[in-house]
């Protein structure tokens, strides 16, 4: 008897709660899906929004690939990007009569890093980093001192992106010159705690990550200054200001929502962008993202106000073109 | 010819033999149960780290804020209420799909089928299901559920994903729970009169209770911290309201909306939160896990206290 009336208590405090959480049921919701990267920044933005609003927002995180999926069969609304709509999403999207707008709202710089008591290096080269990374290093390039000689004599131990992430995309694109073409004799994780403390935990490490997991553990892991030989310029290490100044190359890159332009007919979905643009430089820096100048965002908005459909993007993701540039750029549908 | 005495000294010698070896199975019956116990600890001591470890950086986070707040880009101002709602949601519809069918088909099975090759096939089949892992589960869902019946990303699609995944299980741990009454008590039933399912409904279903719901309640314990199949079809990470309330203050004072909800749980919040950036939301994603294992802890109790009462009536 005793047992079935606290089985009674518990049920009536659920109804409670349940009833107070979901008066606000009645109307729609804004769906949102997409990259784990974004996820902090559209998160801040959702709860922001639902509070100010009353308006009710979801977010997924299926991955840039898994949301655009889902983007072009219009099941979301706005989708999280990590890199720009590739080629085949685009004929995807054009199949399942999805037109979209591409609005960058952030960056992110991707970081290599190495062990606080590495000693021996402040700096690398693209060209080494991608002597470290292609598919041929596999089994072969194992020790520090294959890539300079003055470097250690010690194995090298390595950590990087899971192959599913669009970290490993870009990365491999950004130093290999091939999206997805890596050595996999590395340590993968698509979740870059475990790099992070990989990289901590031993003196011969290097491994690569995004910002926001380098700055929340800095004290512990020590940043690279990227060498671009290409550009012939002296090494640049990751932060605001560089990354800003369009220096950090070819490890930054511009983070994206595309939006779906039949959605945008709904007043709460065009409400939910326009307050996605007036507050993402804030809430992007809070969440430990580096936003984009403000006069892209002006030109962000134009982009919206516009409705300027398609991809300033022929398909695949270009590396170190200027957030001004990317702009200027005529979107295709 | 052996003289009395020549007997007796033989006799003493075998006895001294036999006891010998009577002290070397006690010591190797001793020995083993030391092993045994050293084992046991071996694996609750595990099991207790992990508890410490989790109650260590995740107890003082657990409070009224905590289970009532929705998530947030704040890790101190971050709860797990859309979760665990959404977690005991799911259990509902995993259950309320899972049981019925799978004690219907272990009873099938085990009472009704005939023995051939067609029944040795599905045995198999079902054997082989409890190992497929639970992310094709996800794929088969949003296949069927979410697009074929357009169910949507929604509690019921998550819950009956599970309910598939944990079928098997049920399935298998009612028929062990069957074939551990004796024949005889059917064999009385039948000799009475009794059909097969007055013998299963009267007599078989009552004393198999305690099998029965020890095995659901290892299905519902797998399920409960499953993330795989859930994301897989489209459970969400960020959601800042709760499905409709299933008991409404007007006529008809019952609704099934919330079946058509989109959802999140307990393991894919704790996923998000561990895979952040910073430390945090870490101590968060700890809670959370503590939560879960209390829940998980709570339904065994549930189950223990079931198994009890129904052996407590069994009389034979």
């Amino acid at each position: 008897m005793k047992t079935f009336n606290m089985v009674k208590a518990l049920g009536m405090i659920l109804c409670v709660v349940w009833g107070a959480g979901s008066q606000i049921w009645a109307d729609t919701i804004v769906k949102i899906d997409g990259s784990s990267t974004v996820y902090p920044i559209t998160e801040a933005v959702a709860e922001d929004f639902q509070r100010a609003t009353g308006t009710k927002v979801t977010v997924g995180i299926s991955g840039t690939g898994g949301g655009f999926k889902k983007f072009a069969r219009g099941e979301t609304d706005v989708q999280d990007a990590s890199r720009p709509i590739q080629a085949e999403e685009v004929k995807a999207a054009k199949e399942g009569g999805i037109e979209y707008l591409e609005l960058p709202i952030a960056y992110d710089a991707l970081t290599v890093v190495v062990n606080s008591k590495n000693d021996w290096m402040e700096t690398i080269q693209v060209s080494e980093l991608k002597k470290i990374w292609e598919p041929e290093a596999q089994g072969k390039i194992t020790k520090w001192n294959q890539i300079r000689p003055e470097w250690p004599d010690k194995e090298i131990k390595l950590y990087g992106a899971g192959s599913d992430s669009g970290t490993f995309d870009y990365f491999t694109e950004a130093i290999n010159g091939k999206s997805k073409a890596s050595r996999g004799d590395y340590t993968a994780s698509e979740d870059d705690n475990v790099l992070v403390q990989g990289v901590e935990g031993d003196k011969h490490a290097l491994g690569y990550m995004g910002f926001a997991y380098y700055e929340a553990h800095q004290k512990r892991l020590k940043a690279l200054g990227i060498e671009w030989d290409a550009k012939g310029k002296s090494p640049v290490k990751p932060s605001e200001g560089t990354v800003l100044a369009g220096t950090y190359n070819p490890l930054s890159r511009p983070l994206f929502i595309y939006v779906n332009v039949k959605s945008l007919e709904k007043p709460e979905v065009k409400k939910f962008v326009e307050f996605y643009l007036a507050n993402v430089a804030r809430l992007a820096k809070e969440v430990k993202y580096i936003p984009l100048p403000d006069s892209a965002y002006t030109a962000v908005r134009e982009r919206l106000a516009k409705l300027q459909k398609g991809t300033a993007f022929v398909g695949h993701a270009e590396m170190a073109i200027p957030i001004a540039e990317i702009l200027k750029r005529t979107p295709t549908p | 010819m052996l003289s009395v005495g020549d007997f007796i000294v033989l006799a003493s010698q075998n006895l001294r033999k036999q006891e010998a070896r009577a002290s070397r199975r006690r010591s190797i019956d001793r020995w083993f149960g030391r092993i045994g116990l050293l084992f046991t600890i071996g694996t609750l001591g595990v099991l207790a780290i992990l508890l410490l470890n989790l109650a260590a950086s995740g107890l003082t986070r657990i409070d009224w804020q905590f289970l009532l707040s929705f998530p947030s880009r704040r890790a101190a101002e971050a709860g797990i209420l859309s979760a665990w709602v959404g977690t005991i949601l799911l259990m509902i519809v995993t259950a309320s799909v899972a049981v019925p069918l799978g004690v219907a088909a272990g009873i099938y099975l085990e009472e009704y089928a005939a023995k051939n090759k067609w029944t040795d096939f599905i045995e198999i089949n079902i054997a082989n299901l409890a190992g497929v892992p639970s992310i094709l589960y996800g794929l088969m869902a949003l296949g069927l559920f979410v697009y074929q019946f357009r169910f949507g990303q929604s509690v019921l699609a998550g819950g009956l994903a599970l309910a598939c995944l944990v079928l098997p299980i049920v399935i298998v741990a009612t028929r062990e729970a069957l074939r551990t009454i004796p024949a005889a008590i059917r064999e009385a039933a039948f000799a009475l009169g009794a059909t097969r399912w007055q013998a299963v409904w009267h007599h078989l279903l009552p004393y198999s209770t305690g099998g029965i719901a020890t095995g659901v309640i290892l299905a519902m314990s797998r399920a409960i911290g499953e993330s795989a199949p859930l994301i897989t079809i489209g459970a969400l990470t960020f959601i800042a309201f709760l499905p409709p309330a299933p008991i409404l203050s007007h006529a008809p004072f019952l609704s099934f909306d919330w079946l058509f909800s989109p959802f999140t749980a307990l393991p894919i919040q704790m996923f998000n939160w561990v895979s952040r950036p910073g430390e945090e939301f870490q101590s968060n994603a700890a809670a959370a896990g503590l939560f879960l294992m209390l829940i998980t802890l709570g339904m065994n109790g549930v189950a223990i206290l079931l198994r009890r009462h129904a052996q407590r009536n069994i009389k034979w």
